[in-house]
């Protein structure tokens, strides 16, 4: 996958950091306004397509590799099952909001619900590095059919 | 009243931006049709005040749709050729018919749109979290505060079924393949 035209890459470098922001803006002010982990996540995934449509597939997957996604994915998964699981020890049922309980916090403030800005921002990283998995997987690899017959899944060279 | 009408055009709006998406030969302009009911949708969410459900659509509607572009537009589009049996046309027309006639009566007791009647009663599981969900969570978003606390298990299962999804993904597309013998090929 080649990058896009000079007024596609001018405008993206100007547009990526808004986009990833308001991603991030979205997961941790989850809990006092409209928004949250997922939608936040998609954005951010969005940031990280765009940069991949307009700079072609090398320059993200050097900065943003797919090992750094798997892993990502797979720990965001990891520390929101804890989240849940930490709830036994301490609240005496699943998800227990045990912070939100011992550390009460401010009304309306950005600490004052415990868990929830937890378990946010991990759904926000598992779903920006999942949707960016799912891209990778659709647009950048392909299969063919190589010279002894066996048929593979390679990364395309160039864009039809 | 004003929003009822509101809603009425979009809905009319997304069927037939739907029915375009169907019945057009060509897939892209059907993948764009396709990205009209959705952004409708999301509209229609943000006027029944579901601000949330407006932002989660909205976004996924974008991904969805450069996914769709990116995989159709380098695709030969084959015009799919074949004639209409009118057997079973008549089929789906009866029991479209059929689902209507029990929608009528089935929604004419219910009460008014914007009015649920799960709301009259006080002791209601949506009540008691309007009630004390900011003082019980600290979460202002009574959205957030019912997916990540009241209902956080569901949530768990949606989580998983991402990570499991994904997992597949990459197991059956990964770049390097194993032969019969176990050694791993480029």
């Amino acid at each position: 996958m080649k990058g896009m035209s000079l007024i596609v890459k001018t405008v993206t470098r100007w547009v990526k950091v808004f986009i990833f922001l308001f991603g991030v803006y979205l997961i941790i002010t989850g809990h006092l306004s409209p928004g949250g982990g997922f939608s936040g996540g998609v954005i951010i995934a969005c940031s990280y397509i765009l940069l991949t449509l307009a700079f072609g597939k090398e320059f993200t997957l050097n900065r943003f590799g797919t090992g750094i996604a798997k892993v990502l994915d797979s720990s965001s998964a990891l520390i929101f099952l804890i989240v849940g699981l930490l709830g036994f020890g301490s609240g005496g049922v699943f998800f227990a909001n045990y912070l939100q309980k011992r550390f009460p916090g401010e009304e309306l403030s950005l600490l004052g619900s415990g868990n929830i800005l937890i378990s946010n921002i991990a759904i926000g990283i598992k779903v920006a590095s999942s949707l960016f998995l799912v891209f990778i997987i659709l647009s950048v690899l392909r299969l063919v059919t190589g010279t002894d017959g066996i048929k593979r899944i390679v990364q395309d060279e160039e864009e039809e | 009243m004003e929003i009822d009408i509101i809603i009425f055009v979009l809905l009319v709006f997304m069927a037939i931006a739907a029915l375009i998406a169907v019945e057009t030969k060509n897939l892209l302009s059907s993948v764009i049709s396709l990205g009209a009911v959705g952004f409708g949708l999301s509209m229609a969410f943000l006027f029944l005040r579901a601000p949330d459900l407006a932002i989660v659509q909205i976004a996924v509607e974008v991904v969805l749709l450069i996914f769709l572009i990116r995989a159709t537009i380098s695709r030969d589009t084959i015009p799919e050729t074949g004639r209409i049996r009118w057997w079973g046309l008549a089929f789906v027309l009866l029991l479209m018919a059929g689902v209507l006639v029990f929608g009528y009566f089935a929604f004419h007791d219910l009460g008014n749109f914007g009015e649920p009647i799960i709301s009259a009663v006080k002791s209601t599981p949506s009540n008691l979290y309007l009630r004390e969900g900011l003082e019980k969570t600290g979460a202002a978003n009574i959205v957030t505060s019912i997916i990540l606390d009241y209902r956080a298990y569901d949530t768990l299962g949606e989580a998983t079924v991402l990570f499991t999804a994904i997992i597949g993904a990459l197991a059956i597309l990964r770049s390097r393949t194993k032969t019969d013998k176990g050694e791993r090929k480029k």
